[in-house]
């Protein structure tokens, strides 16, 4: 039929099919578009309003970004295999408010141990969630939905009315936010490490790949031999932890915690990671481009503000970006699955 | 066009399927290694005995038929779930049962109610959409502005029901005809259009409509306690309950749900069918932004923020499989109402309603974990007598 066609035209036009060239394979990372609409962004935005880019406004964007940076990026490992933890807000708000209790209830802890608790909390919480889905065979989104309500449920229970302030923390918790480190906020050098340590496990260890085969063809990596529950229940425990991890610098990083902490962000950050280039469907895309999009988002709001721009339309552009984002990774697919299909052809 | 939609599609054999005899009978069989052994010897006995006779072994039903079926079904055990808690509230909480608790039940209860009948048509073909609460809110915020410019009422209810239309058309094209994931397009299309409720209304707040319309919209009929605006819900959900389950087009849903290829090849027009969906829920969004805005007699931004959720825990909860391919309109009626009674219950309790989101989060785990619980250890107590069973 017509597949002679289609196969034999194209044959010509791409002479190097043996091996891609680096500049080839950069311009097709799925990170691309993301990073250069980041860096289109700021320069815009920097050329109209110069103090945007003092050092000032880059403190304020890394802060800004850093909280939905590190939930995007646990996100990620979730939605690389085909699941999604829609709990991610409650759990931070349930840790985030349990931060604020230590300190009342303990003010001389080690600002370590209370670090260490929060994330042990978060991936508690993520392990239930896990649990749940891989014991009982439920997908994800009915569960994390249940879960996103129960959490928020237990702290508002938990919390009432109470709120904790700033002024009930340690300083140096709270210095944690203000800090910089070679003109990083110390917050944002955790987050930058903890992108870079997933993004190494992810690209380079056995669990890591696993985790992709998982999302691309989970019935293929049972017959392969993965632990496809294990896997699957390490993911949601890795993003409960990160979650938690978050739920701390929140408590360091805003003047006040309580009930509805948190709440409302799971949409975000499935958003951030979408952006990102991560596919819905799973089995691909990076914790770095995950974190690009969380800063992308981030920093458009402030880039709204720097331009005067309406602060109204700030949502509504948001919203554009993530359908943009979702057409680009379309886009995308498409012609590489057209390129695929070429190159059967052609082996045939 | 294939492509994501393969990717799709290869989710709904993935989930459980409890109640669906014949598929986790297949699954056991190829679970437990002494089963399977035994199928094989077993399987010429059968040949050589049952050629005569191969469309009677046919015709013998599997699981429940008739009465039974209708009885012993999921969308009975959540009306049985339903009546149960409303006679022990009626017993247990004073003024529980009374036409006043009608009233305000229902009248809290509709916009979830009107959003769950096209959301479950949604979820059965196989797709969610997360932008029904931002569609009711741009419809309220537009109601608000178009009101306070001095326009006639009617005409003002008119163009929000084609905004609403217009957003789930945008959705529709995205989704159907695109072939975009609509979790994706439609987390994009819950900030698109909760931002354009924001550009529409801003910070401010509409509170002077007409207050004959406002007085309608709480208002009762008789002594009975049902609010009027009743009349019309239960009119919607005769519509989409028939739409669903008696003509063609709502049983293609089902087949949709099941497998988007073998839809496709017994004729389903499927781009269109999903295009009509998002229709659907776009219209009846802006409905439900219309009511939520006469109701409390206040056009804000944020009206409705949050209720998506809301909509599809009480969906699910209904008996609705995330994957597609099954659920009923009865059993989401049941669903919403048992979550709604639950609530105004444990409210009249004095149970803080910040806290009740644990009963409705629990009730959706539940929902969803016993049957599969309940099936798993059936297997395995199935598996266990086969391994021991003495082989023939």
């Amino acid at each position: 039929m017509s597949l002679d066609s289609k196969s034999a035209a194209p044959a010509h036009t791409t002479p190097g099919h043996g091996r891609p060239s680096a500049l080839g394979s950069f311009l097709k990372l799925r990170e691309l578009p993301v990073v250069l609409a980041l860096v289109v962004l700021v320069a815009v935005t920097a050329a109209i309003n110069p103090l945007f880019l003092s050092a000032q406004g880059i403190k304020d964007l890394l802060l800004n970004a850093t909280i939905l940076m590190i939930l995007a990026v646990g996100q990620t490992l979730v939605i690389i295999t085909r699941n999604v933890d829609l709990s991610v807000g409650s759990i931070l708000g349930l840790v985030a408010f349990g931060t604020g209790s230590i300190f009342v209830a303990a003010p001389n802890l080690p600002i370590v141990a209370v670090f260490v608790l929060g994330m042990l909390f978060g991936a508690a919480l993520g392990a239930l969630n896990g649990l749940l889905i891989t014991i009982a065979k439920v997908p994800a989104l009915v569960i994390t939905l249940g879960t996103l309500y129960i959490f928020r449920g237990i702290s508002n229970a938990w919390a009432g009315g109470t709120q904790y302030f700033a002024g009930d923390r340690p300083d140096a918790f709270g210095n944690l936010s203000v800090d910089t480190f070679l003109g990083f906020p110390v917050i944002t050098l955790i987050a930058v490490v903890v992108v870079a340590i997933v993004a190494v496990y992810m690209l380079g260890t056995r669990p890591g790949r696993d985790l992709y085969a998982i999302g691309s063809e989970p019935d293929a990596a049972r017959l392969f031999g993965i632990p496809v529950q294990r896997r699957v229940l390490l993911a949601f425990v890795v993003n409960g932890l990160l979650a938690g991890l978050a739920g701390v610098l929140y408590a360091s990083r805003f003047n006040s915690v309580g009930a509805t902490t948190g709440s409302g962000l799971e949409l975000d950050v499935v958003a951030a990671a979408v952006v990102g280039g991560v596919a819905i469907f799973g089995g691909s895309g990076t914790v770095f481009g995950a974190a690009i999009g969380a800063l992308l988002l981030t920093t458009i709001t402030s880039a709204l503000t720097a331009l005067r721009v309406d602060k109204f339309w700030q949502q509504a552009i948001v919203g554009i970006l993530i359908l943009a984002a979702v057409v680009i990774d379309r886009i995308a697919s498409v012609r590489s699955a057209r390129k695929l299909r070429i190159a059967e052809a052609r082996n045939v | 066009m294939s492509d994501p939609s393969g990717a799709q599609t290869i989710l709904p054999p993935e989930g459980p399927r409890p109640e669906n005899g014949s598929p986790a009978k297949g699954r056991h069989m190829a679970a437990t290694p002494g089963s399977t052994q035994q199928g094989v010897e077993k399987r010429p006995k059968q040949a050589r005995a049952g050629k005569a006779d191969t469309s009677k072994v046919l015709a013998v039903p599997k699981g429940r038929t008739g009465a039974a079926r209708i009885l012993l079904g999921r969308d009975a055990v959540m009306i049985y779930v339903l009546l149960v808690v409303v006679i022990y509230a009626s017993i247990v909480i004073p003024r529980f049962a009374s036409p006043v608790t009608v009233g305000f039940l229902l009248l809290d209860v509709i916009p979830t109610l009107l959003i769950a009948l096209p959301m479950t048509l949604v979820i059965i073909s196989g797709e969610i959409d997360l932008s029904v609460a931002s569609i009711a809110g741009l419809t309220s915020a537009l109601m608000g502005v178009l009101w306070q410019g001095g326009m006639n009422i009617g005409l003002v209810l008119v163009i929000c029901v084609l905004a609403g239309l217009a957003a789930g058309a945008f959705n529709g094209v995205l989704i159907a005809y695109l072939g975009l994931p609509s979790l994706a397009v439609t987390i994009g299309t819950l900030a698109l259009f909760r931002g354009l409720a924001l550009v529409v209304i801003g910070d401010n707040a509409v509170a002077n409509f007409p207050p004959g319309l406002t007085a309608f919209f709480t208002s009762k009929i008789g002594g009975t306690g049902i609010p009027t605006v009743m009349v019309g819900v239960v009119v919607l959900i005769i519509a989409f309950a028939v739409v669903l389950h008696f003509t063609p087009f709502g049983r293609g849903l089902f087949a949709l749900g099941y497998s988007k290829e073998a839809a496709t090849f017994v004729g389903i027009d499927v781009a269109r069918s999903k295009f009509l969906l998002y229709l659907a829920t776009g219209t009846v969004s802006a409905l439900a932004g219309i009511y939520w805005t006469l109701r409390y007699s206040s056009a804000r931004s944020d009206n409705a923020s949050g209720l998506e959720l809301a909509v599809i825990a009480a969906v699910l909860l209904g008996g609705v499989s995330i994957f597609g391919g099954k659920g009923s309109i009865p059993g989401v009626l049941a669903g919403v109402l048992l979550i709604g009674t639950i609530n105004y219950a444990l409210k009249l309790d004095r149970v803080s309603e910040v806290v009740l989101i644990i009963v409705t989060g629990s009730l959706l785990i539940i929902s969803v974990v016993a049957p599969n619980i309940a099936s798993a250890i059936k297997q395995a107590r199935h598996s266990r007598r086969v391994r021991t069973a003495p082989l023939p």
